[in-house]
């Protein structure tokens, strides 16, 4: 072969698997669509499940999703914006601070129903906070910390250095020089990085099963020790758990689309933030 | 321009012969300053006094330790970790490697201008107004005067006045390093650190920072590290060559331009090393 024919061939193969990614994403988006058309109208959104969850609709899974994603944001935000502003800005790096830097990394391996485990053991059992809304964040807070972690130190890094020296340069402080010229400039990659790590909590089921999730509740928890529905978790019942699957896999479904949904619109969320931002920067 | 050009009149009235006089007192008394980064020493026991007022230049060839020399007036170089110091460097009768030496007040009083303009991502008035807000200044119309003021200082003013709001960023490399000396000057400092500030910029930008300096070297301690040996000559009241982490020769500019006394000295500013 000669050589424009193999750049055409070696071409020709990239594309053939970029396509394929596609294709599988749209096939699986159109499937869903498909399959849980039947079931998807506003009352679906906004009713409880009726009659066993043979009919009815999804309002308690998606307020307890909303609910344990949003403390968990809450809870995973501050401590991992802080441990990396730690590592980066602060630790004397050496062999402690790699140290610390690969327990997080490898944390970010470990398979989420360890986690549940953890939770379970820890903070339900050993703390005694019991299953419940509180201690499914907190879990679910510890998985997403080494996304938050990285994706701020990541931040943190792509802020030129002539920016901590300028700073430090007119006699501002270090926290100063990190508050007023670091941070603002990473905003957009810590933002990014702790959304699309939500949107990883918001769809984890093994943790919450053991942690706090309830296989049905007529209303929305109204206290952090209530146990919740969670949209994965409803998914998971319906598709496997249920007595009558068949019956109900129109609803399963339906779950698993607005389950997609929300985690799109955290992802489109993301993307909006670092576009704002990095438009801002421009200007400014 | 009043108010500005009263205070700078009041201020301490300076007599431009004293810049040249050798026995106006120091104000940096370099004291067998040695310094290693990890364990490559760069500086090896400087000493030597920089004169209050006027402009010092530092030269010698690239990696000489012009520029870590620099660094350590305000305690800059500390960024790297690896840093280690001997000796003392006197600034007011405090040794700024001592304890009773403020880091956050020396930096203060010890401004620095860095090779590459970096000004932050805000507005030109933000730039400037920086470092007055970290040192608690909030007051606006105190913030207003001492930006206009600095800008002035800095032969900025004029260029930029109409649009104080819009970002620095769309400043040229030129505007950009006055920018850096009026966001020093709004820390109303006494000495200023350059390195190499004019390196890079156009050859019309160089000609009026040059100008600034000369003006600027009336009320503030100008030090300036620079690669370029006819603009030290142009700009410098006296000359330090640095030659491998040691200081070769200090004397007056125009003494070392036209009879140096070492033979490394005229061999440097002959070019025939460097």
């Amino acid at each position: 072969m000669n050589k424009t024919a193999t750049e055409r061939f070696w071409f020709s193969v990239c594309a053939l698997f970029a396509a394929l990614t596609v294709a599988a994403l749209l096939f699986l988006l159109y499937w869903i669509v498909i399959q849980g058309a039947s079931v998807l109208s506003w009352s679906f959104l906004t009713a409880r499940p009726e009659q066993n969850m043979t009919s009815g609709g999804i309002w308690p899974a998606i307020v307890g999703t909303f609910y344990v994603a949003s403390l968990t944001i809450l809870i995973s935000v501050p401590i991992g914006i802080g441990a990396a502003i730690y590592l980066n800005e602060y630790a004397k790096q050496g062999p402690l601070v790699r140290m610390i830097r690969m327990s997080i990394r490898n944390l970010a391996g470990v398979p989420s129903i360890v986690y549940g485990l953890f939770g379970l053991a820890i903070f339900a059992s050993f703390i005694g906070l019991g299953t419940g809304l509180l201690t499914a964040a907190i879990t679910l807070s510890i998985m997403v910390l080494p996304w938050v972690i990285t994706a701020t130190e990541e931040a943190l890094r792509s802020v030129p250095q002539s920016f901590r020296e300028g700073g430090l340069a007119l006699g501002a402080t270090k926290w100063q020089t990190i508050r007023q010229l670091v941070l603002p400039s990473a905003i957009p990659g810590m933002a990014t990085g702790s959304i699309l790590g939500l949107a990883r909590a918001a769809g984890e089921t093994a943790p919450i099963i053991l942690t706090g999730a309830a296989y049905f509740l007529p209303v929305a928890p109204s206290s952090l020790t209530d146990q919740f529905m969670a949209l994965p978790y409803h998914l998971y019942i319906l598709a496997t758990q249920h007595d009558q699957t068949e019956v109900v896999r129109p609803i399963a479904f339906g779950t698993a689309f607005v389950l997609i949904l929300l985690v799109i619109l955290l992802n489109l969320t993301a993307i909006v933030i670092r576009n704002r931002y990095r438009t801002k920067n421009e200007q400014l | 321009m009043s108010i500005k050009a009263q205070e700078v009149q009041t201020k301490q009235p300076v007599n431009s012969n004293q810049t040249l006089n050798d026995k106006s007192r120091p104000i940096f008394d370099v004291q067998d300053l040695n310094l290693w980064y990890g364990h490559d020493q760069a500086l090896k026991n400087i000493t030597f006094q920089i004169p209050e007022h006027g402009v010092t230049a530092i030269i010698g060839p690239s990696g000489c330790g012009k520029s870590t020399f620099l660094k350590s007036l305000n305690r800059m170089v500390e960024l790297v970790p690896t840093v280690k110091t001997t000796g003392k460097v006197m600034y007011h009768n405090t040794d700024i490697f001592s304890h009773e030496m403020n880091l956050v007040e020396l930096r203060s009083a010890v401004g620095m201008v860095f090779q590459k303009p970096n000004p932050f991502p805000k507005s030109i008035f933000d730039n400037v107004a920086f470092g007055a807000r970290m040192h608690g200044i909030k007051n606006k119309k105190k913030l207003r005067e001492l930006v206009e003021k600095s800008l002035r200082e800095a032969a900025l003013w004029d260029e930029v006045k109409e649009r104080l709001h819009e970002s620095a960023l769309g400043l040229s490399g030129g505007q950009q390093q006055r920018l850096c000396i009026a966001r020093c000057l709004a820390v109303e400092p006494e000495v200023i650190l350059m390195d190499e500030p004019t390196s890079a910029l156009d050859p019309s930008s160089t000609l009026k920072l040059e100008n600034l300096i000369h003006d600027l070297k009336k009320q503030y301690s100008l030090i300036i590290v620079t690669h370029n040996m006819q603009q030290a000559h142009r700009i410098s009241d006296k000359t330090a060559f640095f030659l491998n982490g040691e200081v070769i020769e200090f004397d007056l500019t125009t003494q070392m331009f036209t009879r140096p006394a070492d033979h490394r000295t005229d061999d440097y500013i002959n070019g025939r090393f460097g």
